[in-house]
């Protein structure tokens, strides 16, 4: 019994993981599960730093943020990437980034930068919106939706499929353009006049897109809240490419919701140089234009080009619904819980 | 003399599973619990309006004491039948009708999910002739009953099997029909078994997370399920930490009852082995176990069976390509992981996690053993239910007490590998103390005694009399951690680093990818997983002592 003991704690302890033997230093990066950056680009970011980069996705855009925060006095990482407008204010009132101006913050559009003295700086924006299945709806003969009060129609009974804005970030952007187009006084009227015509609830993009819609899955549901984006990744994923989008979108008269995502650099974090270069490689081109084919949302820099498909494809509104920061930060607890109250 | 007693060996043994637990289970906890109640350095309950206020979250409490009750009833009226088939006929195949009825309670919520999904789902084998279940209430349910039925089945086999032969036959004696028998002699002696039964089933159904949040979608929702939504997603850590109390308090309750009943239960199982059951002879007879076997193959068997089915049917055809793909990286993602490193990385914390199991709970068993003997205090009842509680305690509110306690050095654990077996042997060393306790104790103090008056030390007795007399269930518990950690979901996903995905986590990331390929990957490993589980418990039917009870 002893020998095998002491034969698996030695099979523990040389198989576990040693670090990277080719760089001496390390930056962590500490980002949702959405996060994606393709083998040359992370690999020219690690040039760039003379460093390795360890990416630590922790849970989705909600769960990441508040392990950072629990974690703010000895922090996991040094950056923090992907805290979106909707959280924002909860960011800086608990106070865990430091303020620095990377190189190019000039060419981020000045709309997309909170007033946050740089703590925050805007790296990828998108549209939330409805998308829609363009044949489905050639099928069925039925026009397709057009803004938000459609889907209380009787003729869109069970069609449309949205993510609970408790659990999932594009389902609470999609809750704030409800609370933008109908006001505080009339959303929850809209969302129980939604659920009396049958929408469906799921947890997360992931189950509602490549679950239930029926553009991307064996799916029943023709309508589902995704970006306005999402159409350049249909047809850039598509075996063959289509000379147009298999999926519409809903983004007119104030029925989509902007999400801005920012990074910055963490509170006590132990490689403070380190960080800023790393700032710095995110707002610059080369990981800018990489953000459109990874995460499917536009790059924040506006000097970043555009992939074909996207130029082609991917929606951007004139006209997003609009709330203030601080309104989203007062609220937005009260608003999810009468949301939840009111529809689950 | 008496000064001997807390010098012994057995009772410092104690300090081991007390260490263990107070780094990682107490401090932890009350870290998150201090932060969660006292915001700014003084007592804030404004969250007990949410709760008493919120007439949601009145209806997830009423609707966690319902399921589990329904559930737990639905499993024992399933297991009842079955049990008495067990315990009361011998027949072929009867140790592979049991080790596949074991399988489904170890694997992970998110492959039990997928089994039921493969099986009932809409596209499922089974829905040809049954139509598909779709209520998510009846898809929890039966979920549960699937987990559920072979602890059951255990239990009450394991009791039922003791009580054969002279009460019934001096019952029949005395001209009790067998109905009457068994109503007013089986039944009432039978009463401790159920108990300890119900009570545990109900602890799972209570605190089931990864089965409600699979299969129950957004609208239901049981506390452990919300502590998980308020605490990730809503940040609520007030809300959170004061209903992980609840349940915690509520499950200590629940297992000292738990210990208490499973101790009579442990009191009836002299020499079962020597019990010789009889063959079914008559029609009736063999009508009854033929039943009894289909039943146990249609509920355990055929969805673990679809599953398996699913991972090789590819296009229609059967075929290997999934489990080819399970060693090829086919994209090109810098997070992507083969699953066959999954596996290893699985591999390699379950025999970490069997190793700390293994010596944490044996400390534990011997000091509980030995307080038992030597102390009659009042502290076993207290201990015993207490290194229960890993098995319902919330993983998110364990998790986010890890962040914020254990993250200085030498205790800077956060990312650290080293964590996850740790925190996989939280969860199977209740396991192992369950297995290795009854055995101890049924070893009489009096080999002891006789081995000290020979002169021999403590550690010469627990190397040669207790070591050797406990070897068997010793080494069915290190098989039990094992799988228990190849399974864990709920704590892994809030500790693994990101480079050390486990099989489950592998499963989870597969089944939320789109598209046939994936899917089938997950499948694949899915059934790795099974086999590696069933494999396991076949070792645990060799080794366990004939009839011995434990879960």
């Amino acid at each position: 019994m002893k020998s095998i003991i002491a034969c698996l704690i030695l099979i523990v302890l040389t198989s576990l993981p040693t670090g990277s033997l080719a760089w001496d230093k390390q930056l962590t990066l500490m980002t949702h599960d959405s996060f994606s950056i393709s083998k040359p680009v992370l690999a020219d970011f690690e040039k760039a730093l003379g460093a390795k980069v360890v990416i630590l996705r922790s849970g989705d855009a909600g769960e990441a943020l508040n392990k950072a925060i629990l974690s703010k006095n000895n922090p996991l990482a040094d950056i923090f990437y992907g805290v979106d407008n909707t959280f924002i204010g909860r960011a800086l009132e608990e106070d865990i980034f430091i303020p620095y101006a990377p190189k190019r913050l000039d060419s981020v559009d000045p709309a997309l930068r909170p007033g946050s003295q740089n703590r925050l700086i805007p790296v990828d924006y998108g549209d939330v919106c409805l998308n829609y299945d363009i044949s489905w709806f050639k099928r069925h003969k039925l026009a397709a939706p057009r803004g938000l009060e459609d889907l209380l129609d009787p003729a869109y009974k069970g069609l449309a499929v949205v993510q609970n804005p408790a659990t999932s970030s594009p389902g609470l952007a999609f809750l704030l353009a409800t609370v933008s187009r109908f006001g505080e006084d009339g959303y929850i009227e809209y969302w129980k006049r939604l659920k009396a015509n049958d929408v469906l609830v799921v947890n997360g993009w992931k189950e509602a897109y490549w679950g239930h819609f029926t553009a991307a899955s064996k799916g029943d549901r023709p309508i589902v809240v995704s970006y306005a984006s999402s159409p350049a990744a249909e047809v850039f994923y598509a075996e063959i490419k289509p000379e147009t989008a298999p999926t519409g979108v809903v983004v007119d008269k104030g029925s989509a919701f902007r999400q801005v995502e920012y990074a910055g650099i963490l509170k006590n974090g132990r490689q403070r140089a380190l960080a800023q270069n790393a700032m710095d490689f995110i707002l610059s081109p080369r990981f800018q234009e990489d953000i459109p084919l990874q995460m499917f949302v536009f790059p924040a820099n506006g000097k970043a080009a555009l992939p074909k498909v996207f130029t082609n494809h991917a929606r951007i509104t004139d006209t997003p619904a609009r709330l203030a920061p601080e309104a989203i930060e007062k609220n937005r607890d009260r608003w999810l819980r009468e949301w939840t109250e009111a529809v689950l | 003399m008496k000064k001997n007693i807390y010098t012994h060996p057995y009772f410092m043994a104690g300090l081991v599973p007390a260490i263990f637990f107070l780094i990682l289970y107490f401090y932890p906890l009350t870290g998150i619990f201090a932060k969660s109640f006292f915001p700014k350095g003084k007592l804030d309950l404004f969250f007990l309006d949410q709760v008493l206020g919120s007439g949601r979250m009145m209806k997830i409490i009423w609707f966690t004491f319902w399921q589990a009750a329904v559930s737990t009833a639905l499993t024992l009226a399933c297991a009842l039948p079955a049990a008495y088939v067990m315990a009361n006929y011998q027949f072929r195949f009867k140790k592979t009708l049991r080790i596949l009825a074991s399988i489904p309670f170890v694997l992970p919520a998110v492959v039990v999910a997928a089994a039921l999904e493969a099986c009932v789902g809409k596209t499922g084998l089974a829905s040809g002739w049954a139509g598909h279940i779709n209520h998510p209430l009846a898809l929890i349910f039966l979920a549960h009953v699937f987990y559920n039925f072979s602890v059951m089945l255990r239990i009450l086999t394991g009791y039922w099997t003791s009580l054969q032969g002279e009460i019934r036959e001096a019952a029949a004696m005395l001209g009790a029909n067998p109905a009457q028998a068994f109503f007013h002699v089986t039944l009432p002696l039978l009463r401790p078994a159920i108990w300890a039964g119900t009570v545990l089933v109900f602890i799972f159904c209570f605190s089931s997370f990864g089965i409600i949040l699979i299969l129950g979608g957004p609208g239901y929702s049981t506390i452990e399920s919300e502590i998980y939504r308020q605490a990730a997603h809503l940040f609520n850590l007030p809300l959170a930490s004061f209903l992980s109390l609840v349940q915690i308090l509520f499950t200590f309750g629940l297992m000292s009852l738990y210990t208490r009943f499973s101790k009579k239960a442990a009191r009836f199982t002299p020499r079962a082995g020597q019990i010789l059951l009889k063959r079914p002879h008559s029609p009736g007879e063999k009508t009854i176990v033929a039943a009894m076997a289909l039943f146990i193959i249609v509920l355990c068997v055929i969805p673990l069976i679809s599953l398996a089915a699913s991972s090789l049917v590819h296009n229609g055809e059967i075929c290997l390509v999934y489990y080819r793909a399970i060693f090829e990286n086919t994209t090109d993602s810098v997070f992507y992981v083969p699953p066959f490193q999954a596996v290893k990385f699985s591999f390699i914390f379950a025999a970490g996690a069997l190793v700390v199991a293994l010596i944490t709970g044996v400390s534990a068993a011997l000091f509980i053993s030995h307080c038992d003997r030597k102390i009659h205090s009042r502290l076993t009842p207290f201990f015993d239910p207490l290194f229960m509680l890993p098995l319902s305690t919330s993983a998110v509110t364990l998790g986010f007490g890890i962040i914020i306690t254990l993250d200085h050095p030498p205790l800077n654990l956060r990312t650290s590998p080293i964590l996850i077996p740790l925190v996989h042997a939280l969860v199977g060393f209740p396991f192992v103390l369950r297995t290795v306790l009854p055995a101890l104790r049924s070893i009489p103090a009096q080999m002891g005694e006789a081995g000290s008056m020979l002169g021999a030390g403590p550690w010469q007795i627990f190397r040669h009399i207790d070591l050797p007399l406990m070897s068997r269930s010793l080494v069915a518990s290190a098989i039990f951690a094992f799988t228990i950690s190849l399974g864990e979901f709920g704590a892994t996903i809030f500790t693994a680093a990101p480079t050390t995905p486990t099989i489950p986590l592998a499963i989870y990331r597969f089944l939320g990818q789109p598209g046939a390929m994936n899917y089938g990957q997950a499948m694949a490993i899915s059934t790795i997983l099974m086999v590696a589980t069933a494999t396991g418990f076949i070792l645990i039917e060799h080794l366990r002592p004939h009839n011995s009870e434990g879960i």
